[in-house]
């Protein structure tokens, strides 16, 4: 069995054992549901070999909100610990368990919270906004969504049995290599991220391919909803950058593996080309997750504001030039690794310039609002409170961009209130307000106003508490990692801290209450119009939730905001209203297993990595290949939707959009 | 693959006349994931490029390349190509045997490349230049060892594909997934020309 063995549970950590007991039972307790419910037929043919984009993008979008739950305990756990652990006091976290969590923490909330919430808000919402009826590549899209879950399930995994990475969320060398971290951690981490990244590879090409080659009849570029253009943007970046992610890896895996030195102190070895190749991937990997939540902000402003974005063309050309500036920047990590003053110069200004497309943007919001109608819904309310936030956390950026300030501020916490305030104030406040938005069109159903409500003020006013005191300690010289300081003048600070996480906390469960509440009450808050905040773009011209093929004929467009102009247009109904005449058969590709078979073999071989036990790593991969051999051997099926049926399915659901009449929330 | 048939509507004139057959997507989409494969061998070219004076006190470049060898791989890889876009073409214009000889010589060839890069791979163990030696060393064997497995990859993909049509006869969808193996070949090509260059004629003199 390799290097497995039983005391690879961790049964002396009361910590993690409980941790990890609380998993097991909890996913004990969920197959004991869905069995005695007798769901799992159900369960398989809906969801688990679902190839709906829909279907794909709920299951991305669920599977963030379970480890926002498992990263925010972390974050949780080093908080309490910071609060207490000064001076003479210890703390309740030993150092080692300490640096796992932090490890796991970060690596949880990009590539497991971050990541999916907004790949899943694009998968659902790309082709409903391009007016099309799935993605270019459907089976490929679930097998994306699985290996994606594939590397979550491995980094919880190591939880319960073995342990994590105490190196950091990107693990630098050397001391990520095999002298300085020989446990199991960091093999965990690296085959966690290999088989996730491939998944976020695939969703890549096949968003890219969905966005330039299959839209709507009349769908030119600039008639695109800004989402679209921002997720192209996104999905461009992914390609590029995560085959730098795979291959810097794959060489710290064969230094560990198979005892080359690519990154190691001795034989040669240069671990600051780790630091390079990994930045050419992190620093685009930031924009591709902050680019599709400016994406989110630019639909609900718009909405909300009842008018028009400002400068759509404006808005387009500086989504692309941060897709093209974010490669420029990547050294500004590491300013200190002593490349000389040219070109931590060039870096620094480069890192500048980027704030000039970000303003612009910042500014078409604002001239978006201004002397609109505006609705405080809670879309718009996570909206205007990312602007607040995200231009102070965009400041500091600028601030460490320059290099002499930079030599001060490196690893210190005003970098991690930096990077949070951006992160949490950008994509998490973007996935939230993208989550409120098409809730109702993934369900039918609105969410809870006044819970939301609750749950963003919570996130804002505790992010503040938690945040804001990290950069005094930054500038008073608290660096990043430490478990304990001797200086208890830190002290009251890092309490503030913990509040702040406390109240985010609160927002929190504020937002499962909401879930909650929606659910129980959904009768009351059916939205039967397909279009509850008056929107402006294809995906409210169908039903909610719409049908599997989306849309019955597919529309034509004539203009951007192609829904709104269809509403607006006075000599006529709108289409949404209008019956077509001319149904025609359709295809929907039909389920496959293909994804989820995959994955299982996925998680059996990264899991025999880790542990050495190489007959199952031969069984896994054989499997998966098979897998592949098979579901290539014949050509996919699709089902086919006679027009007769489509045509009566699709008059019955306008007859009740047309019934419910109203764009009015609940 | 989308079930939307182009409609030919007048107003969808000025903006495209609707998503894309299947036979276009798939190529579109294999085109960029070809590019995104590059951008992971130049991940592995920049690594190579960096570590090449690394060579911690072992051999360096110029005691250990030959080019005579790797000009017969560089010509077994490029013929390879020629006669797999002969045999797309030829199975796109119903010639089976035609067909079936060309990817026969592509596997041939394709077999004979990999068959010398592990002579080689195995002379420079014998030598004790493993990829363990030095940074140049694993920088060396993984770039050119990545080349190698994507054309392990190649080979096998060829002959499920050529399986298939033997078996099934010349499916649309196999004829699609062979003209990607094309493309996929071609950028192997364009790749090992860069290791050519990079690793071989540069280092051996």
């Amino acid at each position: 069995m390799g290097k497995l063995h039983w005391a690879a549970i961790p049964l002396d950590q009361p910590l993690a054992m409980a941790a990890s007991l609380t998993i097991i039972v909890g996913f004990l307790v969920l197959f004991a549901i869905v069995t005695w419910k007798g769901w799992w037929p159900t369960l398989w043919r809906e969801w688990l070999t679902s190839v709906d984009h829909k279907r794909i993008g709920v299951m991305y979008v669920l599977l963030a909100f379970v480890l926002l739950l498992r990263g925010f305990i972390d974050a949780l756990m080093m908080r309490s610990q910071l609060a207490i652990a000064a001076g003479a006091a210890p703390g309740y976290l030993p150092p080692e368990h300490y640096d796992q969590i932090f490890s796991a923490h970060g690596t949880i909330m990009i590539f497991f919270m971050a990541m999916p919430f907004m790949v899943g808000l694009m998968n659902f919402v790309v082709p409903l906004q391009l007016g099309v009826r799935d993605v270019a590549f459907p089976v490929l899209n679930s097998v994306s969504f699985w290996l994606t879950a594939s590397g979550a399930l491995l980094v919880n995994v190591s939880l319960v049995i073995g342990e994590f990475a105490r190196t950091g969320w990107l693990a630098y060398p050397p001391l990520s290599e095999l002298q300085f971290s020989p446990g199991v951690g960091v093999d965990y981490y690296l085959w966690a991220l290999q088989i996730a990244g491939v998944g976020t590879l695939l969703a890549g090409i096949n968003l890219v391919t969905t966005i330039l080659k299959v839209r709507a009849p009349g769908m030119s570029y600039m008639r695109m909803p800004v989402f679209c253009w921002t997720a192209l943007a996104s999905n461009m970046l992914i390609v590029a950058a995560f085959p730098i992610l795979t291959a810097t890896f794959a060489m710290l895996l064969l230094d560990r593996y198979v005892g080359m030195h690519f990154f190691t102190n001795d034989g040669g070895g240069n671990a600051m080309l780790y630091f390079n190749l990994i930045w050419a991937w992190g620093h685009p990997e930031v924009y591709i997750l902050i680019l599709p939540a400016f994406g989110v902000f630019s639909e609900v402003i718009a909405v909300f504001a009842g008018k028009r974005l400002f400068g759509y063309r404006s808005m387009v050309m500086a989504t692309l030039a941060i897709c093209v500036l974010s490669f420029m920047v990547w050294l500004h990590h590491f300013f200190t690794m002593g490349a000389g003053a040219d070109v931590n110069g060039f870096f620094g200004i480069m890192t500048m310039i980027i704030a000039v497309p970000t303003g612009v943007k910042i500014f078409s919001w604002l001239f978006t609002l201004y002397r609109g109608r505006i609705r405080f819904e809670v879309p718009l309310l996570w909206a205007i409170g990312f602007m607040v936030t995200f231009v102070i956390g965009g400041m500091t950026g600028v601030l460490m961009a320059v290099p002499p300030a930079d030599f001060v501020l490196h690893n210190s916490l005003f970098l991690v209130a930096h990077f949070h305030n951006v992160i949490i104030g950008g994509v998490l406040f973007g996935g939230m307000a993208g989550f409120n938005y098409w809730f109702p069109k993934a369900f039918g159903f609105t969410l809870d106003r006044r819970w939301g409500t609750v749950s963003f003020w919570c996130w804002l006013v505790g992010f503040y508490f938690a945040f804001m005191p990290l950069y005094a300690l930054g500038l008073l010289g608290m660096t990043r990692r430490m478990q304990h300081y001797a200086d208890a003048s830190w002290q009251p600070y890092l309490i503030v801290a913990e509040f702040g996480a406390l109240i985010i906390l609160c927002g929190i469960v504020a937002m499962i209450v909401q879930l909650v509440v929606s659910i129980r009450t959904r009768d009351r808050r059916r939205d039967l119009s397909g279009d509850p905040w008056n929107g402006r773009t294809l995906e409210w011209s169908t039903a909610s939730p719409p049908p599997t093929y989306n849309f019955a004929v597919l529309p034509v467009v004539e203009s951007l905001d192609a829904h709104w102009e269809s509403k607006h247009r006075a000599s006529q109904p709108p289409a949404a209203a209008r019956a077509p005449t001319d149904y025609a058969d359709i295809e929907i590709p039909a389920r496959s297993a293909n994804g989820f078979v995959t994955a299982v073999f996925a998680v059996l071989t990264g899991f025999a990595l880790v542990w050495h036990v190489w007959w199952v790593v031969i069984a896994g991969m054989t499997g998966a290949l098979l897998t592949l051999l098979a579901f290539g051997w014949t050509p996919r099926r699709d089902s086919i939707v006679a027009a007769g049926d489509l045509a009566s399915d699709d008059i019955a659901r306008r007859e009740m959009r047309a019934g419910a009449g109203g764009n009015t929330p609940a | 693959m989308n079930a939307a048939a182009p409609t030919a509507d007048p107003a969808a004139a000025t903006g495209g006349s609707g998503p894309a057959s299947v036979a276009i997507t798939v190529a579109y989409g294999f085109w960029i994931f070809l590019l995104s494969d590059i951008i992971m061998f130049s991940a592995m070219f920049a690594s190579y490029a960096v570590l090449t004076p690394r060579i911690a006190g072992g051999p360096g470049p110029r005691e250990l390349f030959e080019l005579r060898p790797a000009g017969i791989e560089t010509l077994c890889l490029l013929f390879s190509s020629f006669t797999c876009g002969l045999g797309v073409l030829a199975v796109e214009h119903r010639r089976m045997r035609m067909f079936f000889i060309c990817f026969a010589l592509t596997f041939v060839l394709g077999a004979a490349f990999l068959a010398l890069e592990l002579s080689e791979f195995s002379r420079l163990l014998a030598a004790g230049a493993g990829p363990a030696r030095s940074a140049f060393l694993s920088a060396f064997f993984s770039l050119v060892g990545l080349h190698g497995v994507h054309i392990a990859a190649g080979l096998l993909w060829l002959t499920f594909n050529v399986a298939q049509i033997a078996v099934n006869g010349p499916l649309e969808f196999v004829i699609r997934r062979l003209g990607c193996f094309g493309l996929f070949w071609h950028a192997l090509d364009i790749v090992w020309v860069g290791i050519l260059t990079l690793v071989y004629l540069m280092g051996a003199r």
